[in-house]
């Protein structure tokens, strides 16, 4: 068996690679691991960071980036009730139409309705944001490799470039993007910048944890149902294999010359592995 | 899988502990198979997003009496009739106890003049003719189903044909006086 | 027995068996069905394939019911399984783990048969319609994964359907046939859906076949040895019935740790990203179990004898399963099982190292050493295959095996009798 094991190890080095194939090149750091209440077998979203989230993606994030697989009625599921959402919802106009005489027509954004992003079509985005594109948010989280350190590292990242980097014009030096050379300005400039509803102070690594929690509910709502059924589903899988195990080894003792636990010599030559 | 006749019973206590395990092992199968294809059979219901748009909002103001309008709620017709009085009057009239399906006009109406109800005829299915300038409207002044020949009453109650019963009124409320929300 | 008992049931059975011989048919091939009795847990891959196979299926299915199969709306239709229907997000991850799964299971049972010699005499049409099963799950998971149409699936699917611009005269016509237009775009994918729904079918028909092959001689064993007769048997039930199952329970909680908890393990960020036809990520990696045949694919860096690399390339990776095929005659030893084949079995082993070394050389860019070492590594399996396997049957001393199973399980005593 120990071949067996030797081989499990080189396993063991081939999932690793898997894993380390997908990572950035050499010069770009690592994103920090971050502590995060919906990691581990027993995480969930923390709620009172999902709503502080979606404030700041509301007020800092969606002047350029869209979130169009999340829907005005998802926001119940943060906390927020039907009426408040309602409310929400009701701050944003969006496209209707053709009417009865063939126009399209701007209304109030209802429940049902996806949240509107800021621009028309990616091409007015990019003419807004000197030919950059900044991508739909309603994924990022598992888009990335690091998930959610990766982008709490990218909104606390900006700095000062080194004396030597040579910046492109419209960029910004970021130390965790790919190259350093970001297309987003900092979005967090200053603590303070978004007055949190629920009173917390909003210095610039909350609002980036806040919106990184936020973001990563967006990118996988169902992480709370998972767990919980997971942790069931795994429960009752361990207590029915126990139950499988002692009756094959009941249906098997009955076997002549194959006693409860004992292998002979005989039996470990037939290859036997109970 | 309880069956082991097969196998020769090895005395004692063995059967009375193989029996436990038998059972307890089916159970935990029986058990483990009915959780995990539930959730095979309940994702076939309605999604969120599907029953997310289960209300429709009607503005009536361009509605004139005497006009018929159409509007789709839930994938369904809804036929909205701004009656005028001869049809209200004409409905209010109706002996109940003649009815196949019995229920008085002001049961099915919020306000008089305007009659709400699905516009589906609740034999078959198809959608009833009498919105339309010019179409059949039946001997009743409703509407004229022409798949099998039922006739609904200025109150869309079923008055002749084989259709068992009057044409559903949608849950519906006035949100202003020109303004309806179904469903 | 049901069918031979004398109440209603009974009858009842016996009216539709003498017309349909089903219950029969199941009670022989299932019930009574005579089994080695000395197999270990690596027998238990079969059924586990054949389990995983039906979760395949129906999880694939009801997932067909809300995915879109057109480019502009493929992407947006998974999300919507993902986020809206009721329970889509886990049939998704169930479909998507059990892909992996079902590679996992399958290797493992491959490899088994190379350490016992279940794929020579009598056996070596069930070994290879094990292959031709293992192609047909590979041309499977391939379009599989395209349907998403995130960028690996759009870029996969344009890196490995260029491959066959490689066949020399023909090359790009045959590549634009596949696409269905001047790129991978939307005929592609929906043709990729149609099949991808068929095949699974045809992996099913082959299954078939495959367990006919099986129960004509019965499974082989871990001392690779003919049964000599009724001692050296069980019945299928409830020994194995029972084992299986638990090695199912085993193999569920494997399963649902990835499925509730690593859900994104085994793939690729990337694909979370829509399908860009004008932007290329910057490393195109297919799943972990193509990863070996990828090494290979890309082992050739050289032309030889004016044949491009490129072509040598692709030849080098389908003969790499082709090989498989012919196991039973590359294999001239006479002995099955690696228990008794000493220099053999460390062979075999250096075939596991190697088939890991490869896929880590698939994952990562062909740059430095992982060329060379992935060189090596594909120069090694074909050694393994076409030279070794040839050599070592025929100079190999095995030790001496046992005279019966049941005297190898129970002792010299219950060699020739019964019970």
């Amino acid at each position: 068996m120990k071949r067996f094991a030797f081989a499990v190890v080189t396993a063991a080095l081939v999932l690793g690679a898997v894993d380390i194939a997908r990572a950035q090149e050499a010069e770009t750091p690592k994103p920090p691991h971050q502590q995060w209440s919906f990691e581990g077998v027993f995480g969930t979203y923390d709620q009172a960071a999902l709503q502080r989230g979606f404030q700041v993606y509301k007020e800092v994030c969606s002047a350029c980036h869209p979130v169009k697989h999340l829907y005005f009625r998802d926001l119940t599921e943060i906390g927020y009730s039907e009426d408040q959402v309602k409310g929400i919802a009701a701050q944003y106009q969006v496209q209707d139409g053709p009417n009865d005489q063939g126009d399209m027509y701007q209304r109030p954004a209802k429940p049902s309705d996806p949240i509107p992003g800021p621009f028309a079509n990616d091409q007015a985005a990019r003419a807004a944001e000197n030919g950059a594109l900044p991508p739909d948010l309603s994924l990022i989280v598992k888009e990335r490799d690091g998930g959610p350190d990766y982008v709490y590292a990218i909104l606390n990242g900006f700095k000062d470039p080194p004396a030597d980097f040579k910046m492109q014009p419209n960029m910004h030096y970021n130390e965790y993007f790919p190259g350093h050379q970001i297309a987003m300005p900092p979005p967090l400039t200053a603590d303070g910048q978004v007055q949190y509803a629920d009173g917390t102070k909003s210095t610039i690594p909350q609002m980036a944890h806040d919106v990184t929690t936020f973001l990563a509910w967006a990118s996988e709502p169902n992480l709370d149902e998972r767990h919980r059924m997971g942790a069931k589903v795994i429960l009752f899988l361990v207590i029915a294999a126990g139950v499988f195990y002692a009756a094959k080894r009941r249906v098997w003792a009955d076997l002549h010359g194959h006693g409860g636990g004992g292998h002979g010599q005989a039996a470990t030559q037939a290859g036997e592995d109970d | 899988m309880s069956d082991v006749a097969q196998s020769q019973v090895h005395g004692h206590d063995g059967e009375t502990r193989r029996d436990f395990l038998t059972l307890a092992a089916s159970a935990l199968g029986a058990v483990g198979v009915a959780t995990a294809i539930w959730p095979f059979i309940d994702t076939l219901n309605p999604a969120k997003d599907t029953l997310a748009l289960s209300t429709t909002d009607v503005d009536l103001g361009p509605v004139q009496l005497g006009q018929r309008l159409t509007v789709a709620w839930q994938g369904k017709p809804v036929f909205i009739d701004h009656r005028p009085a001869a049809e209200i009057k004409a409905a209010a009239e109706v002996d109940i106890s003649t009815l196949r399906d019995p229920q008085k006009d002001s049961d099915r109406v919020q306000k008089p003049d305007w009659l709400v109800v699905v516009g589906v005829c609740t034999h078959l299915g198809c959608i009833p003719l009498g919105q339309k300038q010019g179409d059949d409207r039946g001997l009743y002044g409703g509407w004229f189903c022409p798949c099998h020949g039922s006739m609904y009453d200025t109150s869309a109650r079923i008055r002749q044909g084989p259709a068992p019963a009057n044409l559903v009124v949608p849950p519906y409320k006035f949100t202003s006086d020109t303004k309806i929300t179904i469903g | 027995m049901p069918v031979t008992g004398t109440g209603r049931t009974s009858r009842i059975i016996r009216w539709i068996d003498h017309r349909l011989p089903f219950v029969a048919m199941v009670e022989h091939e299932l019930y009574e069905y005579p089994t080695p009795r000395n197999l270990n847990y690596w027998w238990n891959f079969g059924s586990l394939a054949g389990i995983i196979l039906v979760i395949m299926i129906v999880s694939g299915i009801v997932l067909a019911m809300y995915y879109t199969p057109n480019a502009t709306m493929a992407f947006d239709s998974v999300e919507r399984i993902m986020r809206d229907v009721n329970y889509g997000w886990l049939i998704r991850y169930i479909h998507m783990n059990g892909a992996s799964m079902f590679f996992m299971i399958v290797y493992i049972h491959l490899f088994r048969g190379l350490y016992y010699g279940s794929y020579k005499y009598p056996r070596e049409l069930l070994w290879m319609l094990g292959v031709v099963i293992l192609l047909l799950m590979m041309a499977t998971a391939f379009m599989g994964y395209v349907l998403p149409w995130g960028q690996m699936s759009f870029w996969g699917a344009t890196v490995i359907t260029n491959l066959f611009s490689a066949i020399p005269v023909f090359g790009s016509k045959i590549v634009t046939l596949l696409w269905g237009g001047f790129t991978v775009g939307n005929p592609t994918l929906n043709r990729f859906f149609s099949l991808h729904y068929l095949l699974p079918f045809v992996i099913v028909a082959v299954v078939g076949l495959h367990l006919i092959a099986l129960h004509t001689h019965g499974s082989n064993n871990p001392l690779g040895i003919d049964s000599k007769g009724p001692q050296d048997s069980i019945p299928f039930h409830p020994y194995y019935t029972v084992k299986d199952m638990f090695g199912l329970m085993v193999f569920l909680i494997f399963f649902s740790i990835f499925v509730f908890y690593l859900p994104n393990f085994l793939g690729d960020p990337q694909n979370y990203i829509p399908a860009n036809p004008l932007q290329t990520p910057p490393d195109i990696v297919p799943e972990w179990y193509f990863l070996p045949f990828y090494a290979i694919l890309r082992s050739m860096t050289f032309n030889v004898l004016g044949i491009p690399s490129k072509l040598i390339g692709v030849m080098l990776m389908f003969s790499s399963i082709i090989v498989l095929f012919f196991l039973p005659w590359l294999d001239t030893s006479r002995v099955r099982s690696a228990m008794f084949r000493p220099v053999y079995r460390w062979f075999f082993w250096l075939l596991v190292i190697d088939v890991l070394t490869l896929g880590y050389v698939g994952a990562h860019p062909p740059q430095g050493m992982i060329v060379v070492i992935g060189q090596c590594a594909t120069a090694y399996y074909f050694f393994h295959f076409l030279i070794m396997f040839p050599l070592v049957g025929k100079l190999e001393r095995p030790r001496p095996l046992p005279t019966s199973i049941g005297a190898a399980v129970l002792g010299p005593a219950a060699a020739g009798g019964g019970n």
